[in-house]
């Protein structure tokens, strides 16, 4: 067992371990954390396949930004545990046949004719300065622009769209704006008055 | 070196060796960083304690010495107060979830030392010299946040928690300018590694330095790192005057010093990026022979030492922001600013050849 095995068994071992722990630790912000630690272990997996700019992206984006916006809102819910677990079993046939369902789809493509050993065969080594993110630049840019400029169109409307739902506008709101705050001087709020001592009684 | 390879081949075989003989240097390496870096740290404090002191008229500390050599008073200071921190009793609140609160403190300091990996501080000198560099660095900085959520969270309390929110905010929102302001130094130099981007700030003098061609990214990139790394102005994770201290309110002895640690090695961090993306890094002023004659190490360690000068002058010279402007520079000011930037930037490289190599573009592009 070569060096590079054993980072890969150990990662496995953690990602396998933290992605269960996700779904059967009780406390949701513990829950939210193994998350995490799966997303750190997977970037690790990723790094082993050479892919440096997904593993870091990976990080940079869901650990970095979603993952905090997660847990903020987590710990901010005075979340019920028993209520959630209400009606666990009139919902499991349901769940488990959509379980299964997936299992089947995976399996359909992974053990097809498109991954086999002869068809997706060990990515031989690149040299030491192939820049990965280069290529991906070239490709996302040159080839699939149209696919990628879509899904970035498509990432906004859904962002305007989340944001114009969940925006009321309400007559009664007292709002400040801080730049005519920062303009104000001295003289606007200040009066000096200048008045005789009053005397001692 | 060559000898201590052969040694560790002949001891533990061809593949194990080299595997452990990497190990091993790049331990050494590690070492040779995060030592230098603590005690950076350490006297960080004492500096920042003494100019604040002289920039309000007092003296700063000045008893603690070595050996009771009477000029190096105040310089025993930040290692009395090490001493101090480690006897101290780490008390652990009866309602927090212990586990979470002793990890905290390991997962702020943790992006904030990992993050020196791929700094490079000569042209031979980095322990990784890696493609990536910059996506690396901007990956570390942006797990930081976890040690102050997860603090505010485990303490229990109100004002911890509160704390907790207010950075995670702010943080977040401040990660944006940051990420897009280094594009713009990426979309110059046209390389993620940290190395190249110095290298392409070479030529005759600071001239050459992005800080001219990208000076309001400068700028944005400088108050987003004060603003990351919850100093003064934008404080308002501690707060004293609202919410005590914030997140590590209920830390005490050397787990509150660890988050003090993970502060000061992220704002050195911050000021050694910012020389290394837009002050030229190691590369000297002018190219010519007095400047020349100083190791690049040593221009690099003075620009860091400028730009920390910089984040303590801020502490001592502006009152705190209010939370909702903290919000609305971020959102409103700087990212507006560096979109323009970028889209401005991305014309001018797109110009013909003819007009970049005109006077004043020639120097840059």
């Amino acid at each position: 067992m070569s060096f590079q095995d054993i980072i890969f068994y150990t990662f496995s071992a953690i990602l396998i371990a933290s992605a269960l722990g996700v779904i059967t630790v009780r406390n949701p912000v513990n829950s939210a954390l193994l998350l995490v630690l799966s997303f750190v272990t997977c970037a690790g997996l990723w790094l082993l396949l050479e892919a440096e700019f997904l593993a870091i992206a990976l990080v940079l984006v869901y650990v970095g930004a979603v993952m905090v916006l997660f847990l903020f809102v987590v710990m901010m819910l005075d979340i019920n545990l028993d209520r959630l677990r209400e009606g666990f079993w009139k919902w499991f046939p349901f769940g488990a046949l959509i379980a299964l369902v997936m299992v089947v789809e995976i399996s359909m493509v992974l053990m097809g004719k498109y991954f086999g050993l002869e068809e997706m065969p060990i990515p031989r080594p690149h040299e030491a300065d192939y820049s990965n993110t280069r290529e991906l630049g070239r490709l996302i840019y040159t080839e699939y622009v149209y696919a990628f400029e879509l899904a970035a169109v498509l990432l906004l409307v859904a962002m305007v769209a989340a944001i114009a739902l969940t925006l009321r506008h309400r007559e009664d709101k007292k709002s400040t704006d801080p730049a005519k705050q920062v303009q104000v001087k001295k003289e606007d709020r200040l009066r000096m008055v200048s008045m005789q001592a009053e005397k001692k009684e | 070196m060559e000898y201590f390879q052969q040694q560790f081949i002949t001891l533990f075989g061809a593949e194990w060796g080299a595997m452990l003989y990497a190990f091993a240097s790049n331990m050494t390496f590690i070492f040779a960083i995060v030592i230098p870096l603590l005690l950076g740290v350490a006297y960080l404090t004492f500096a920042e304690r003494k100019i604040i002191a002289y920039m309000q008229i007092r003296v700063g500390p000045n008893r603690v010495t070595f050996f009771g050599i009477p000029w190096l008073r105040g310089w025993g200071q930040p290692i009395a107060d090490a001493v101090k921190a480690i006897m101290k009793e780490i008390v652990i609140p009866t309602g927090a979830n212990k586990f979470l609160f002793v990890l905290a403190p390991v997962l702020a300091i943790m992006p904030a030392l990992a993050a020196w990996a791929v700094i490079p501080f000569s042209p031979e000198l980095v322990l990784a010299d890696i493609n990536a560099g910059l996506l690396y660095i901007l990956a570390m900085t942006s797990m930081g946040i976890y040690g102050i959520i997860i603090a505010g969270w485990a303490s229990n309390s109100k004002y911890a928690f509160l704390g907790a929110m207010r950075s995670a905010a702010q943080v977040v929102s401040y990660e944006l300018a940051m990420g897009f302001a280094l594009v713009c130094v990426l979309m110059m130099s046209q390389s993620l590694n940290l190395g190249d981007i110095v290298n392409g700030q070479q030529g005759g003098s600071f001239l050459n330095w992005y800080l001219i061609p990208l000076f309001p990214m400068f700028l944005v990139y400088l108050i987003s790192g004060v603003a990351e790394t919850n100093r003064a102005p934008f404080d308002v994770a501690e707060g004293e005057s609202e919410i005590v201290a914030g997140f590590h309110v209920d830390y005490s002895g050397m787990a509150f010093t660890v988050f003090f640690l993970a502060e000061y090695s992220n704002m050195i961090l911050v000021a050694t990026l910012t020389s290394i993306m837009f002050l030229g890094g190691w590369l000297p002023p002018i190219d010519m022979a007095p400047f020349t004659m100083i190791p690049g190490f040593v221009w690099l360690l003075l620009k860091i030492a400028f730009i920390l000068f910089l984040f303590l002058w801020f502490r001592a010279t502006f009152p705190r922001y209010r939370y909702d402007q903290i919000m609305r520079l971020g959102w409103k000011v700087f990212i507006p600013i560096t979109l323009i930037w970028i889209v401005l930037l991305g014309a001018i490289m797109q110009l013909p050849e003819s007009i970049r190599n005109t006077f004043p573009l020639s120097i840059w592009f």
